[in-house]
C-alpha cells in the first residue's frame, strides 16, 4: 500500500518540477521578446544620433545636391515624431528614413573628394554598422517570437501557456519597412 | 537559443559522462592496486580535477587569451571588426558584448573563449582580419558567437580538463605502479599468502585502463569538438543569414598553410580551424579536432535559400550521405524557412585589390598604434612611423632629409 503512495507522490513530484520548469522556460522566452523589441529601439535611436554628424560632414562640399540632404533631415525629424506612435506607423517612417539614406550613398558616389574624405569614411562605416544594427535587431526579434510562438503552441508545454494565460502569438515586426531598407545595403560604397 | 541545440547539449554531455566514467574507474583500480583503497584512489582523482576545473573556469580565458598573445581592442582601434562584433552581438540575443581581442598572427585564425555569456570573449589573428571582407569577416564572428551562445566555450573547457586529469594521473599512476606501488603489493600478498590472483588481476587491468583511457578520452574528445564546430556552423549562418559568408571565409582559411604560432593542443579545438594544419595531408578524420573544411564548406553551399537549423541538418546529411544528422531531428521541424539574405556591398568587385590594400593598411596602423608607436606624416608625403625605444630622439626623414623630433 504504501509502496502505491510512494509511487504516487513521486509522480506529482515530477509533474510539479516540470510545470515549474516549462513556466520558468516561458517567462524566459517573453522576456527574451521584450528584450529583443527593446534592442530595435536603441538601434532606431542610433540612427537618429548618426544623422547630424553626417549631414555636418557632407554639408561643407560645395555643390553638394541640397535636396538629398534636405530629405535625409526632414525624415529623421519625421521618424523622431513617430515615436510613440503605432509599430505601423513607425516602421513606415523609419523606413523612409532608410531610403532617404540610401538615396544619399548614392548621391555621394558622384563626389570623389568626399569619398577619399577619412572622416567621412569612418562615417560611412558607422551607418552601415548601423543599418546592420537595425536589421539585424529586427532579426532577433523574429527569432524570439518564432520560439516564444512554438512554446506557446507545441504540446506539452502550450498547456502550461493556456493554465497561466501566455498570450498565443506576438506580432511579427511587418515587412513593410524592411522593402525599402533592403535597398539601402545594397549601394556600392 | 533553439530548442535543437539544447537537447544536443544533452548528447554531449553524455560523451561528457563517459569520459568521466573513466576517470573514476582509472581512480578506483589506481587506488586499489597502489594501496589497496579504491575509494582513496576515486577521492584523490576527483581532487585533482576539481582543482583543476576551478583553475580553468576563473583563469582559463585570461590564460588562454596571454598564452596566445592576444590584445584587447577598443571601438576605435578597428571600427568594422568592433561594429561586426557588435551586430552578431545583437543577432544572437546575447544581452552582454563580448571583448574583442587581436592576435598579431600572419596566420588565418580566430577563437572565442569565456566561461560563460556573460563573460565571453572574441579573438581574431592580425592575418584573417586583414584578409576577409565584412561578409565573410560576420560569418567568422558569428561561428565564435555561436561557440559561445551554445555554450562550447565552458563545455570544451571542463572537456579539456577531464582529459588533462586522466593523462596526468595514468602518467603518475604508471611509475608509481612500477616503481613503488608494486613491491608494496607484492609484498603484502606475499604476507597474506595467496590470495593475490585477484589483486594480480585489478593490477593488469589497471594498467590496462591506464594505458587506454588516454587514448579514449582523447577520442571522445575529439568527436565532441567536431560536432561543436558543425553547430557554431549552423548558428552563423542561421545569424548572418548568409551562409556563403562563413564558406567564402573558409575557402580563404583553408588555402593558408601558415601554422598559428602560439597554439597548443590543448587551444586547439577553441579555434576556427585548426592551427595545425599541414597542407597536402588528409589528416586523419577522427584524430582531428575539427571537421574537414571543404566538407563544412560544401554543407554551407548546399544550404542553398534557406538558413534555418534544419535546412543547415539537412544539407549536413546530404553532403555526408549520413542518415543521422547533427541536429536532432524531433526538434529540426519546429523552425520554419528562414530566409537569405542578400550580399552586402563590399562583397561586389569593384575594386577588388584597392580595396585589400585598404584593409592591410588599417591593420598595420592598428599593430603600430597597440605596440605604442607614433606616427609623423612628413611634408613629402611619407609617414614615418616612430618606435617607443626612439621616442625623444631626432629622426631623420629617409626620402627628404627633414629632420623631426620625436
Amino acid at each position: 500500500m504504501s509502496v502505491v503512495i510512494w509511487v504516487i507522490l513521486g509522480i506529482v513530484v515530477i509533474l510539479l518540477l516540470w510545470l515549474f520548469g516549462t513556466y520558468n522556460g516561458l517567462v524566459r522566452a517573453r522576456i527574451t521578446v521584450k528584450n529583443a523589441w527593446s534592442q530595435i529601439d536603441v538601434q532606431l535611436k542610433r540612427r537618429w544620433d548618426l544623422i547630424p554628424n553626417l549631414v555636418e560632414t557632407v554639408k561643407g562640399y560645395k555643390n553638394f545636391e541640397r535636396e538629398t540632404l534636405e530629405a535625409v533631415t526632414k525624415a529623421r525629424t519625421a521618424a523622431q515624431g513617430t515615436a510613440n506612435a503605432g509599430v505601423g506607423e513607425r516602421s513606415k517612417a523609419e523606413g523612409e528614413l532608410s531610403a532617404a539614406l540610401g538615396r544619399l550613398m548614392v548621391v555621394v558616389e558622384r563626389y570623389p573628394e568626399l569619398k577619399a574624405n577619412q572622416n567621412f569614411l569612418a562615417l560611412q562605416e558607422e551607418l552601415t554598422g548601423t543599418e546592420n544594427r537595425i536589421s539585424f535587431s529586427r532579426q532577433a526579434y523574429n527569432d524570439s517570437v518564432l520560439q516564444y510562438n512554438n512554446k506557446t503552441q507545441q504540446f506539452p508545454s502550450n498547456v502550461v501557456a493556456g493554465m497561466f494565460n501566455f498570450k498565443k502569438e506576438q506580432e511579427f515586426l511587418q515587412a513593410t519597412e524592411s522593402e525599402a531598407e533592403k535597398k539601402a545595403p545594397k549601394v556600392s560604397f | 537559443m533553439w530548442e535543437q541545440i539544447r537537447s544536443n547539449r544533452l548528447r554531449s554531455i553524455l560523451l561528457v559522462a563517459v569520459m568521466g566514467a573513466f576517470l573514476i574507474a582509472l581512480g578506483w583500480l589506481l587506488g586499489y592496486s597502489i594501496a589497496a583503497n579504491g575509494i582513496a584512489g576515486v577521492v584523490i582523482a576527483l581532487a585533482v580535477y576539481g582543482l583543476l576545473n576551478l583553475v580553468a573556469y576563473f583563469q582559463g580565458d585570461s590564460i588562454l587569451l596571454s598564452v596566445a598573445g592576444a590584445r584587447k581592442i577598443k571601438r576605435e582601434d578597428h571600427p568594422r571588426l568592433y561594429n561586426v562584433v557588435e551586430e552578431m552581438k545583437i543577432a544572437s540575443g546575447l544581452e552582454k558584448m563580448p571583448d574583442v581581442y587581436i592576435i598579431d598572427d600572419p596566420a588565418l585564425n580566430a577563437f572565442a573563449t569565456g566561461r560563460d555569456i556573460n563573460h565571453a570573449s572574441v579573438a581574431i589573428t592580425s592575418g584573417l582580419l586583414q584578409k576577409l571582407n565584412r561578409d565573410e569577416l560576420q560569418g567568422v564572428i558569428a561561428h565564435e558567437i555561436g561557440h559561445v551562445k551554445n555554450r562550447d566555450v565552458l563545455l570544451m573547457a571542463m572537456c579539456s580538463v577531464l582529459l588533462g586529469t586522466i593523462v596526468i594521473i595514468s602518467y603518475y599512476g604508471s611509475r608509481i605502479m612500477m616503481f613503488g606501488g608494486t613491491s608494496g603489493g607484492s609484498r603484502r600478498s606475499s604476507r597474506s599468502g595467496g590470495g593475490g590472483g585477484g589483486a594480480a588481476i585489478v593490477m593488469v587491468v589497471a594498467l590496462l585502463l591506464m594505458i587506454l583511457a588516454p587514448i579514449f578520452a582523447q577520442l571522445i574528445y575529439l568527436a565532441i569538438s567536431r560536432r561543436r564546430e558543425y553547430l557554431a556552423d549552423a548558428s552563423s549562418a542561421l545569424y548572418t543569414r548568409y551562409p556563403e559568408g562563413l564558406a567564402s571565409a573558409l575557402e580563404k582559411l583553408a588555402s593558408s598553410s601558415v601554422p598559428v604560432k602560439n597554439a597548443n593542443q590543448a587551444t586547439a579545438p577553441m579555434y576556427i580551424v585548426n592551427p595545425f594544419k599541414s597542407r597536402g595531408l588528409k589528416m586523419n578524420e577522427l584524430t582531428s579536432t575539427h571537421p574537414p573544411i571543404q566538407e563544412r564548406i560544401r554543407i554551407l553551399r548546399t544550404m542553398a535559400g534557406n538558413v534555418s537549423p534544419a535546412a543547415y541538418d539537412q544539407a549536413f546529411r546530404q553532403v555526408k550521405g549520413a542518415k543521422s544528422g547533427i541536429i536532432s531531428p524531433q526538434a529540426a521541424p519546429l523552425v520554419g524557412a528562414v530566409g537569405i539574405r542578400a550580399a552586402s556591398a563590399d562583397t561586389t568587385p569593384l575594386e577588388p585589390s584597392e580595396e585589400k590594400i585598404t584593409r592591410a593598411r588599417e591593420v598595420s596602423d592598428l599593430m603600430y598604434k597597440l605596440d605604442d608607436y607614433r606616427v609623423i606624416d612628413c611634408n613629402c608625403g611619407t609617414r614615418l612611423k616612430i618606435p617607443p625605444a626612439l621616442r625623444g630622439k631626432t629622426i631623420r626623414c629617409p626620402h627628404c632629409g627633414r629632420s623631426y623630433q620625436a
